[in-house]
């Protein structure tokens, strides 16, 4: 076999690994479990989208943006008003395609309108700005009537499935494995490093850290889309500065910078609230006290910046 | 005319209560440099510690100020030893790890407060208790002052002058204004620079609970949640003055009480919320480090 071919192969392994999978994981998933695991499994699937995507704003360039609910909000109503207005009826998969293509875009739109003025800030300031600019998503969503406002918008055809999460939550990875672990993709760590040596280096850091962003919030917006299509209702509630905050924590507890951390915390973030419902009442309770013990215990993150590859645990920085 | 003086009168109070948040906020920024999102749940413990000292010490049926006075402190010390605690188990083990970590501390002791308070208070709202029987005071043309109104603001202004006393004319407050200033050259300089930095999380938290227990006696209506909202506002009015900058925090909370009121009352309450963010954005957009915060130049 020729050497590009083979490089090729050796490259894809873990996505094509992943996208077969699905396969025996769908026919397991079927025969296996019923309702309730499949819901956990679709949202673990729509946090593993948002963590990594949020990983990528937070972990991986540095700027630490507490603003992911309001583009996860933009996806969820955008994709919902596809569905429901643009394209009544159509209840194909192309359909939830077209819908999710869209929120996703409107997200990045709207990443690149709150992007550009807000990512001159540093540090706490940004942090702060993105979380304005969430909440004042959420609150003009409120106030619009087309899409419900305060009663929320339901009737969105249900078109979501397992399936489409498995196979968004794969692209969402790979292709965000693929842009930061390129030779490119360095400009993402070395803003987050220093960004002034980075700018001296000839990075045009405002450019990189703006495609972050958008990228970014592309990806929320479309998981917003599978959430919407997946429940059938939405509402604003669903969208508050706590689920931003929600997904900061699940990026700082797999370690800012690691992909792998990010799916790891935002699986294991999803199933811990249902794996304590025994404790009923102190469910919540011992989930925050969790959090703060493993916080405690690795200050770092779970994976510490490191990833899960296939040959090592490898540095994130060096990580092919 | 008249409905706008009571509007300004109203916004002054909610603006003092923003203001003594704002100012644990800011405090707790100046020396860890953290976003002590707990913050507003402790102002919800003040305000339920408030309640419960006032019906164990049997003055819930009885109006009188003293009686308020001393429920207030109580609830002042009791939220002081509790940011003590926090501040020992939750941020200082990680104070040389990244400050993410901390942060993320943070989110939990703020979900453990909040998910804790509604297993411990019980998650329906109480009542607090009419302490003090609301009576118009001072009348200026149709605009009313209540005694509540004034207590509230006195109160507070009281409390930011106490607070400025102690941080500009004693030892401990150069400490404390050392230590924000560097962390490693203040305690080069033989300042125990634990001890100061347990002293801001009580100084905060004491406001942050004088705060709830004046809010419990304008709106009596408390529950586990309520400091969710207050607790972001006065963060934004904390970040609004220039995070770090004492008078910034007043001057913030002040402007964000003022405008919400007036929003709420000119233009719609559900936009309320909305509006303490676009002034935010509006301010941070010219001067991206607040109104009262330097420009800071970044060396190589």
């Amino acid at each position: 076999m020729s050497s590009p071919a083979r490089h090729l192969l050796r490259r894809n392994v873990w996505p094509a690994a992943a996208v077969f999978a699905l396969w025996p994981l769908g026919a397991a998933l079927g025969q296996l479990v019923n309702a309730y695991h499949l819901q956990i499994a679709v949202y673990i699937g729509i946090n593993i989208i948002l963590a990594t995507s949020l990983n990528l704003i937070n972990g991986v360039t540095g700027q630490f943006s507490l603003g992911h609910a309001g583009f996860l909000a933009i996806g969820a109503y955008v994709s919902a008003a596809v569905t429901l207005f643009v394209w009544p009826g159509g209840a194909s998969q192309l359909t939830l395609v077209v819908a999710l293509l869209a929120g996703g875009v409107a997200a990045a739109f709207a990443g690149l309108v709150v992007g550009i003025p807000t990512l001159r800030l540093r540090g706490d300031y940004l942090a702060i700005a993105t979380l304005g600019f969430g909440e004042i998503i959420r609150v003009v969503i409120l106030n619009t009537d087309a899409v419900g406002g305060a009663r929320g918008l339901s009737g969105i055809p249900v078109l979501a499935s397992f399936t489409s999460v498995y196979v968004c939550a794969v692209l969402c990875v790979v292709s965000l494995w693929r842009m930061v672990y390129s030779q490119r993709g360095t400009a993402f760590f070395a803003i987050r490093e220093d960004e002034i040596a980075a700018a001296a280096m000839g990075i045009d850091t405002t450019r990189y850290k703006i495609l972050a962003f958008t990228v970014g919030a592309f990806w929320a917006g479309l998981a917003g889309g599978l959430l919407a299509h997946f429940i059938g209702y939405i509402h604003t509630n669903s969208f508050t500065f706590l689920r931003s905050v929600e997904i900061v924590a699940m990026v700082v507890l797999g370690g800012l910078g690691s992909m792998t951390g990010a799916v790891l915390s935002a699986t294991i973030l999803t199933l811990l609230p249902e794996l304590l419902r025994f404790g009923a009442e102190y469910r919540m309770v011992m989930y925050s006290l969790l959090l703060i013990g493993l916080m405690l215990a690795r200050p770092s993150g779970l994976m510490g910046g490191a990833e899960i590859t296939r040959w090592r645990f490898s540095s994130s920085t060096t990580a092919r | 005319m008249d409905q706008l003086a009571q509007q300004l009168v109203n916004g002054l109070a909610w603006g003092s209560i923003y203001a003594l948040i704002a100012l644990g906020y800011t405090m707790v920024y100046g020396v860890l440099r953290l976003i002590n999102f707990a913050h507003g749940d402790i102002y919800m413990v003040g305000a339920m510690c408030a309640f419960y000292f006032a019906h164990w010490l049997g003055l819930a049926d009885t109006v009188s100020l003293p009686g308020f006075g001393l429920v207030m402190l109580l609830a002042m010390l009791a939220c002081a030893a509790l940011g003590a605690i926090i501040e020992r188990i939750a941020y200082r083990p990680l104070r040389r790890q990244p400050r993410a970590a901390m942060l993320t501390t943070a989110i939990g002791v703020s979900m453990l407060l909040e998910y804790g308070g509604q297993l411990v208070f019980g998650p329906d709202p109480k009542f607090f208790p009419q302490l003090i029987e609301s009576a118009p005071v001072i009348r200026i043309g149709g605009a009313v002052i209540t005694n509540i109104d004034l207590l509230v603001i006195g109160t507070a202004l009281a409390l930011m002058i106490a607070l400025r006393w102690l941080v500009m004319r004693t030892r401990v407050g150069m400490a404390l204004r050392a230590v924000s200033f560097s962390y490693d050259a203040s305690a080069l300089m033989g300042i125990n620079v634990n001890t100061i930095i347990t002293l801001t999380f009580m100084l905060g938290s004491a406001l942050a609970a004088a705060a709830g227990a004046m809010v419990a006696l304008r709106n009596p209506k408390i529950e586990p949640l309520m400091g969710l909202m207050p607790g972001i506002k006065a963060f934004v009015a904390a970040v609004l003055g220039g995070i770090g900058n004492f008078p910034g925090a007043v001057a913030g909370g002040l402007l964000m009480g003022v405008t919400e009121t007036l929003v709420s009352a000119y233009i719609s309450s559900t936009y309320r919320d909305a509006v303490a963010f676009v002034i935010l954005i509006a301010v941070l957009l010219v001067k991206p480090a607040g109104l009262f915060g330097s420009a800071r130049v970044e060396k190589v």
